[in-house]
């Protein structure tokens, strides 16, 4: 597998990264070199061994349904570039 | 209401059938969040239900909440669906305000909850199986205001976070008629199950319409085969939100598309918004890559296991759901199929039926609450769990009505009485003298008194057997209304040589 220019410059976009024009070669071939790397594990035997997305053998944690956080509207916006009544205010996106 | 919506179009080349399938957002009723501890109350000032995880703050990491996964699993055994007892939280990503991580946790290859199915009971009696995708279990976003301010947004995260059933249906229905019912049974499976309040006005339970359309037996034939290329391009319609909207959507998108496809253009596939003011479906302005989500499992969240009994402990726990109740109801109180299909549409209204109809005929209960009780509600924009009259009240009244204490007439009388003044109906019916009169002789009395007053009517009613009826009025106007009909009946027989029958 691996990915060409169209690709990079597509990535790029749905990631919401501006890649200047003269970068995109460099990345094709750095993302090129991991993509082929990973693909080395493709030889290893992985028969029987079911498909895993993690390799902590652990169960996932669960909390009761109790609140238990919340009212600091003040802190969850401080860092917003604007806001107003504690809204965040964001330019206009509507469809 | 009672004509049926088509489930085809005449075109100008011939029939085409119609096809939908729905989507819909199912907020869990919870305390709080999927993956945070904030509160999931509606309505409170803007960003005051959100912590950190919510706002997506750097570092922080989600907790999965045990009673949102208890809802989902019950949410799938209410759509007789298999639960899945290893599932796996994926990140659906793509970027808006409201969506401050970026992705929304969600499931995509691993689902908590497998295929199921919905019956939908119409009007004529029929009943049809709708198929239902795998349930996924995710977060909902944040709410955008557009209208506050002529060149910017104004974000609140307070719903971001809160636990969301995507539930969606294989492309079974037929007709606008059949998407309203679907999801009115739906709506009353969630609120059986106590797992979404339904509630589309608050945004609880959204609604995405998928219509497509076909050429005559196309649809058949895609039953047959699988192959969904005997179906027409499907355009998904966002955010109907009512019963009445779905209907009136439907019926335009398809007309709508028949008119393309026969004046000779092809369906694109997009996503419209319905537009209620101007009954339309308008093309939102298509985001080129929308639906390039680039799935992948959240690296924040360890699959979710689920043990055996701690499902069938969910199981044992399910309350009577609606399919069941009908079929009890039909059967414990012999109702009609269609009578029991509209009290268990809604639970309250099942209740109310079950306290009324204790101890008296059920079928005249049921068709007292229809006629009576409903048509007053209805009158005066009431819901059920509003009634001014108690089910134990209208039991009372069946009840008097039923062995002939009062008429049927003096009955809807009380009903009105109290409706509007309160009180126990079996006080007002004594301290009123409501009961009825089924003492001959004062009846004998009041018909002698009609007889003597009236000879030309006496004289006419030998020709005119007919005119009996118009005798019985005036007794029991003679009566105020208290006389029993068929103990007037037998004595104006017996009095005017009536013949046996008539």
């Amino acid at each position: 597998m691996s990915v060409d220019k169209d690709t990079v410059r597509r990535i790029a976009k749905l990631a919401r990264i501006a890649l200047e024009e003269e970068r995109v070669a460099p990345m094709e071939r750095e993302l090129n070199g991991i993509l082929a790397w990973v693909e080395q594990l493709q030889e290893v035997n992985v028969e029987g061994v079911a498909p895993m997305t993690s390799v902590v053998a652990q169960k996932l944690k669960m909390r009761d349904d109790v609140v238990t956080d919340g009212n600091i509207a003040d802190a969850v916006t401080a860092n917003a570039p604007m806001r107003e009544d504690n809204f965040f205010v964001v330019p206009k996106v509507v469809e | 209401m009672s004509q049926h919506a088509s489930k085809t179009i005449k075109g100008e080349t011939g029939d085409w059938e119609i096809v939908i399938g729905m989507e819909v957002h199912a907020q869990v009723l919870s305390k709080a969040k999927l993956f945070s501890g904030a509160s999931t109350e509606f309505g409170a000032e803007p960003n005051s239900h959100v912590s950190f995880v919510d706002a997506a703050m750097p570092g922080m990491l989600p907790v999965i909440n045990r009673f949102c996964v208890e809802q989902a699993v019950k949410t799938g055994l209410g759509l007789k669906a298999k639960i899945n007892n290893r599932s796996v939280f994926d990140r659906k990503n793509y970027f808006y305000p409201d969506l401050p991580q970026g992705y929304q946790i969600s499931q995509f290859k691993d689902p908590i909850v497998g295929e199921g199915e919905i019956l939908l009971d119409m009007k004529d009696g029929e009943t049809i199986r709708v198929g239902m995708e795998p349930l996924h279990l995710g977060q909902d976003a944040g709410t955008s205001l557009h209208d506050q301010h002529p060149d910017y947004s104004f974000v609140d995260l307070n719903r971001s976070g809160t636990a969301l059933m995507e539930i969606v249906s294989k492309p079974h229905m037929r007709s606008s008629e059949e998407a309203a019912a679907f999801l009115k049974k739906l709506r009353a499976i969630v609120r059986y199950l106590g797992t979404c309040d339904g509630n589309m006005d608050e945004g609880s339970m959204r609604a995405d319409v998928n219509v497509s359309v076909c050429k005559a037996g196309g649809y058949e034939k895609f039953r047959e085969t699988g192959s969904f290329k005997h179906l027409g391009t499907r355009c998904e319609i966002k955010n109907v939100n009512s019963m009445r909207f779905v209907q009136m959507a439907v019926e335009y998108e398809a007309r709508r598309q028949v008119e393309i496809i026969e004046g000779g253009g092809t369906i694109k596939q997009e996503t419209r918004l319905y537009d209620s003011k101007q009954n339309e479906t308008r093309s939102m302005r298509s985001k080129e890559e929308a639906h390039d989500y680039r799935y992948f499992p959240d690296p924040d969240l360890l699959p979710l296991e689920l043990e055996q009994a701690w499902v069938d402990r969910i199981k044992a726990s399910l309350p009577e759901l609606p399919d069941e109740k009908k079929a009890r109801f039909i059967k414990d109180f012999g109702i009609s199929a269609y009578d029991a299909g509209v009290l268990v549409g809604e639970k309250e209204l099942a209740d109310f039926y079950e306290e009324m109809a204790r101890g008296v005929d059920a079928k005249a209960a049921a068709n007292w609450l229809n006629n009576e009780v409903l048509g007053r509600l209805n009158r005066d924009g009431l819901g059920i769990t509003q009634s001014p009259v108690s089910a134990a009240a209208n039991n009372a009244i069946i009840r008097m009505m039923g062995d002939n204490t009062i008429s049927g007439k003096l009955a809807k009388d009380l009903l009105d009485i109290v409706w509007s003044e309160g009180g126990d109906p079996v006080q007002i019916v004594e301290q009123r003298g409501m009961k009825q009169v089924t003492d001959t002789s004062a009846i004998e009395k009041a018909v002698d008194a009609v007889i003597a007053a009236n000879p030309d009517k006496v004289e006419e009613i030998k020709a005119k057997p007919k005119l009996a009826g118009w005798f019985v009025g005036q007794v029991m106007k003679q009566t105020g209304g208290k006389a029993n009909p068929a103990a007037v009946n037998a004595v104006l027989k017996a009095r005017l040589n009536l013949p046996g029958e008539g």
